[in-house]
């Protein structure tokens, strides 16, 4: 078992032919993602030429439309590699098409189109990961996303974390630990998203696959406040937790559009404390989150 | 990206936002021609000089001066022009006074609050408005949270009239003005129209501290202080005439244009980290050490050879930098490219400060052969505890 994503999930690439798509879709069929289609307007009829975990040659249909590659391929999930400026409404076009599940890599989209793909989504079955983010793995059976798939080991603790290369970070050392994953979801950086901790945590409790999350936080905003009360009222699996920027300084956007401590709001200290009272295992470096989480086992 | 209080009130005037008469300068002459301008047009002597910065509390750091004629503006933007300004905002440095802005005096019944900005939990903008105006907004909202009222905009609606009523009458806007409907409805009007510009110019914060309304009953914007998405950057080509880059720290903007992510910190550890989350868990866990990191450093999921050896350039640009740790998990990256960089810029920079270098993730063997086979002085780590161990004693004169 594990949540989003498995071995089933058929995906469509959304700006398959840029240069971040045509790369990270080699290596999401590398992987043995079920990659069934793409689409790039303009370019419909094409073929993306790529190989299969065991070399053999795949040749992905390129449509010009979502709607056209899902028709024709049954896609229930859409990645978005599409640049800034388009990529909000390759979502909506995600979703208009009926793919279940959108994920959104992209990084740089206007915080005012974001609001609108959010406030467009509001009742609709389709459900948003990102962007700004590096996707969802769930290993040995589908990765969506860029992250390098060879760190993940199956297993049963879920991870679910604010930053990319963070994530790289604690899901190595959870394999050299021994800790396989149930399923590795990056929800991302920006101010505003899809999925927020919350959703995620709610998942990994309901999943029997998963026995234990790992969840990496950082500066800006109250989700890991709002995790915080989630996990102190509702969670029964242990939960081991890093909060990245305890010394940054207030005022300064860390890397991420979300990252900003603002109006003394945001800090590190607050988010670890609220986590803390919920009886969630602070990690005290970030070399030791691995070692946290598997303490509580 | 943050602008000038005036470039923010031509702004306003543009999305029909009632301003008071003002004109921008740059030198005293200017101030004098512009303050002449102002009396002999509004009839009245009284001209407020006021110096822009990119800082909020300006008043009560002596940056806004009321004066009467035009020799009196004309003394106070001499004293102004050249200044170190110091706010609650600048830090203890300050910032030098460049540009003014000399606008007409307004006889002001009462000042309000108003301010825009994304919450992030409602995922609206939220518009926030106190009866509290012209004093530190933050302070409110710590100390008295029921004196702001907020209401969240439908980005496909916009403001309704009704949430802007249900503002301008929780304010009391009425309450000692002439003609208290028309007042009333004023308010309305600019806060509909404020929510418009928030929206239209993808602004991620627009304060007016204080929205004043006059004796005879009228609303105008008596403070403009708006910040820009920088993410929408690519569809406001206007944006490049309103950056001010002498307000900007010069290191974070060379930063800006190689495509990497730097802020300046205090301490005397320069870090080279791909991601901003891995990033800040390297100064993180150099402080755990017992060090103190000179600055962040993304150098971004897809960072090139030319790429690595500016961001080395860009931290040895500190004097303080005493030592330099590397934290690369590669994703999108590979380690041999960022070896390669690693050897370049130590060649050509002819480093002189201790370098550790933890690489992980793709092509992380390669990498690590070309840094050994460099025959440089740089130490390798297998971890990011080990490397920030490693950093630290380093130095401190322990190795």
């Amino acid at each position: 078992m594990a949540i989003l994503i498995n071995r089933d999930t058929r995906v469509v690439v959304q700006g398959i032919t840029g240069a971040a798509g045509a790369f990270h879709t080699t290596q999401c069929l590398a992987y043995g993602t079920r990659v069934v289609a793409g689409c790039t307007p303009g370019r419909g009829g094409e073929s993306f030429a790529a190989a299969d975990p065991d070399g053999r040659p795949v040749a992905v249909p390129v449509f010009d439309t979502v709607t056209e590659a899902v028709a024709a391929t049954d896609a229930d999930a859409a990645c978005v590699f599409v640049p800034a400026l388009g990529a909000a409404d390759a979502i909506l076009e995600a979703a208009d098409a009926g793919c279940q599940l959108v994920v959104a890599i992209t990084e740089g989209i206007p915080v005012a189109d974001m609001v609108r793909v959010r406030r467009a989504l509001e009742g609709a079955e389709t459900r948003l990961l990102g962007p700004n983010c590096p996707g969802v793995i769930t290993p040995g059976e589908c990765k969506i996303g860029i992250m390098p798939g060879h760190i993940h080991q199956p297993g049963r603790v879920g991870v679910v974390s604010r930053s990319g290369t963070l994530t790289y970070e604690v899901v190595g050392q959870l394999t050299s630990l021994g800790l396989g994953q149930s399923t590795a979801v990056g929800i991302g950086g920006d101010p505003v998203g899809g999925f927020d901790f919350v959703d995620l945590l709610a998942m990994f409790e309901a999943d029997p696959g998963t026995d234990a999350v790992m969840m990496i936080g950082e500066i800006g905003g109250s989700a890991e406040e709002r995790a915080a009360e989630y996990i102190a009222t509702t969670m029964t699996k242990p939960v081991a937790a890093f909060i990245a920027g305890v010394t940054a300084p207030p005022g300064k956007r860390m890397g991420h559009a979300g990252a900003i401590i603002s109006g003394g709001r945001g800090t590190a200290k607050e988010k670890i404390g609220a986590l803390r009272a919920a009886g969630v295992a602070i990690a005290p470096s970030p070399a030791e989150m691995g070692s946290t989480l598997k303490a509580l086992l | 990206m943050k602008i000038h209080e005036y470039q923010g009130k031509f702004l306003f005037e543009r999305h029909g936002i009632p301003i008071p008469r003002g004109i921008a300068c740059f030198t005293v002459d200017e101030a004098r021609a512009a303050a002449e301008k102002l009396i002999s047009e509004t009839g009245s002597p009284v001209v407020v000089v006021k110096a822009q910065i990119h800082a909020g509390g300006r008043g009560k750091g002596g940056g806004v001066k009321v004066v009467r004629g035009a020799e009196a503006a004309a003394a106070a933007a001499e004293a102004l022009l050249g200044s170190r300004l110091v706010t609650h905002q600048t830090g203890p440095e300050g910032q030098i006074v460049r540009r003014l802005y000399l606008e007409q005096g307004l006889e002001i019944a009462r000042e309000l609050y108003v301010g825009l900005v994304v919450d992030r939990e409602r995922r609206r903008t939220a518009v926030m408005a106190s009866t509290e105006g012209g004093v530190e907004i933050e302070k409110v909202a710590a100390e008295t949270p029921e004196k702001i009222l907020t209401v969240h905009v439908d980005p496909v609606i916009g403001l309704a009239a009704h949430q802007a009523r249900r503002l301008a009458y929780g304010l009391r806007a009425g309450d000692g003005s002439p003609e208290p409907k028309r007042t009333v409805a004023e308010l309305s009007t600019v806060l509909a129209r404020l929510a418009r510009l928030f929206d239209a110019e993808d602004c991620s914060l627009c304060e007016v501290n204080p929205l004043v309304i006059s004796k005879s009953g009228s609303v105008f914007a008596l403070d403009s202080k708006i910040n820009f998405d920088d993410n929408a950057a690519p569809r406001h080509r206007e944006w490049r005439e309103l950056l001010d880059t002498s307000e900007e720290d010069p290191v974070e903007l060379e930063a800006k244009a190689a495509g990497l992510s730097y802020v300046s910190l205090d301490g005397d550890i320069g870090c080279l980290v791909n991601g901003a989350g891995l990033a800040m868990a390297t100064m993180d866990i150099i402080q755990h050490c017992g060090g103190q990191p000179a600055n962040f450093l993304d150098v971004g999921g897809g960072a090139n050879r030319e790429q690595v050896e500016r961001a080395f350039k860009i931290i040895l640009s500190s004097p303080r930098v005493k030592g330099i740790f590397v934290n690369i998990f590669g994703g999108i990256m590979k380690c041999d490219v960022i070896a390669e960089g690693i050897i370049a810029a130590t060649r050509e920079l002819d480093l002189g400060v201790p370098l550790v270098v933890r690489l992980e993730g793709t092509r992380v063997g390669e990498g690590q052969a070309l840094l050994a086979e460099s025959g440089l002085a740089i130490q390798t780590a297998k971890d990011m505890g080990d490397g920030a161990r490693k950093i630290v004693a380093a130095i401190q004169g322990r190795t």
